[in-house]
């Protein structure tokens, strides 16, 4: 980016300061998304470990059972939680369905779009990834 | 570059003067002339009812005249002096120094514009896009050659799409948009809403014209749903719902 852009750049792109709870949903559906990505890429790896036989499947699945591994699984169900549960409201808004009705707007010109709904939405979608969070946690190092 | 003084301390005459100040810093930078953007710093006296915009013509008159600043209305109608205020897109004469709750108040040009000089910036992209989507009826009998035909709308269909005609193009939506932060293409929020704002309207019959415009690999698709557009909107436009119902068409859930 030069300045005669002027463009945000990425550092514009992920800033979620000043625009409430749907920049900061933008912003997490991206971040989790491309976690999601590099376990989908790590999990293709790590079946593809079966073509080395019993011995080195289980090498490799003994990775997943260490503290380290299962903080790791802990973040993929919350990231896994999240992109559902959001992704359902913006594919839903994508729709046209939930964004409100067009109307004369009165000050102080409140976005329909923006409506309680959506906010709903977002704060399910993080507690209820907290609570996959916590249920993951509790199976993985409560044995 | 940075620079401190104190309007109250010119000999000219000074309206703005109470027991209340903030620290104005404006964003400097000539393309022509300099590498990077420096901050002047100015204390600035300001009433309850003293907007950014009178704040930095208060600067222009007593203490620096050559900062640049476009502006026209002082009403929020002409779109002119859109700029990012602490860090957010919002018109310098709709944007009151009392209701930012700050000490320091910092003014920089808005994102995604390519800048003029210190707060001026081109428009000429956002124009291009506007013109893209035809922003205007099309319907072969809107050229009359008599009074004696008219289009009648109902109430309920004006509503449809008076909320989008109220857009001002001042530009506060397209700096807000991440999208358009990253990809230099990407037709924007104002020309979306815009392009719905026609769709919407009874009269027109451009509808998959304007679909087929925005129905590209840098259209509609890349907008996803972050709202930023709407919350900065100083109209009310809602360019987000917008974009979300012109979608709808594309897939299908609205005819």
């Amino acid at each position: 980016m030069t300045k005669d852009d002027n463009k945000g750049g990425i550092k514009g792109m992920v800033n979620p300061n000043r625009f409430g709870i749907e920049r900061i949903a933008y912003l997490l559906m991206r971040l989790t998304g491309l976690g999601l990505l590099g376990y989908f890429i790590a999990h293709v790896y790590e079946t593809s470990n079966i073509l080395r036989g019993r011995m080195g499947w289980d090498d490799f699945l003994a990775m997943t059972q260490t503290t380290e591994g299962h903080i790791f699984l802990v973040l993929v169900i919350g990231m896994c939680v999240f992109h559902t549960g959001n992704g359902i409201r913006i594919m839903m808004g994508h729709g046209g369905v939930g964004v409100g009705k067009p109307a004369r707007p009165d000050y102080p010109y409140d976005p329909a779009s923006q409506n309680y709904r959506h906010k709903i939405g977002i704060y399910s979608s993080i507690v209820l990834a907290a609570v996959a969070m916590m249920y993951g946690m509790a199976v993985m190092f409560g044995e | 570059m940075a620079q401190v003084s104190s309007i109250e301390d010119e000999n000219a005459p000074n309206l703005l003067s109470t027991s209340k100040s903030v620290l104005l810093r404006i964003s400097r930078f000539n393309p022509e002339s300099d590498d990077s953007s420096k901050f002047m710093e100015f204390t600035v006296s300001y009433e309850k009812w003293t907007t950014v915009l009178e704040a930095i013509l208060d600067v222009k008159k007593h203490h620096d005249h050559s900062v640049a600043v476009r502006y026209s209305c002082r009403q929020a109608t002409c779109g002119s002096c859109g700029m990012l205020i602490n860090g957010k897109p919002r018109l310098a004469c709709f944007t009151k120094i009392s209701e930012l709750d700050s000490n320091v108040v910092t003014v920089e040009p808005m994102n995604n514009f390519p800048v003029i000089r210190d707060l001026a910036v081109k428009f000429e992209r956002l124009f291009e896009t506007h013109q893209k989507i035809k922003p205007y009826l099309i319907n072969e009998n809107s050229e009359l050659e008599s009074d004696e035909r008219e289009f009648l709308q109902s109430p309920k269909e004006v509503e449809q799409y008076i909320q989008f005609a109220n857009c001002i193009k001042c530009g506060l939506c397209n700096s807000a948009c991440p999208t358009m932060s990253t990809d230099s293409s990407f037709v924007g929020p104002q020309a979306l809403a815009q392009a719905y704002r026609y769709v919407a309207d009874s009269r027109d019959k451009g509808k998959d014209t304007r679909l087929d415009i925005i129905d590209e690999s840098h259209g509609i698709w890349r907008c996803h749903f972050a709202g930023s557009c709407s919350q900065v909107c100083p109209k009310g436009v809602d360019p987000a719902m917008g974009i979300q119902f012109l979608r709808g068409y594309l897939l299908g859930f609205r005819s």
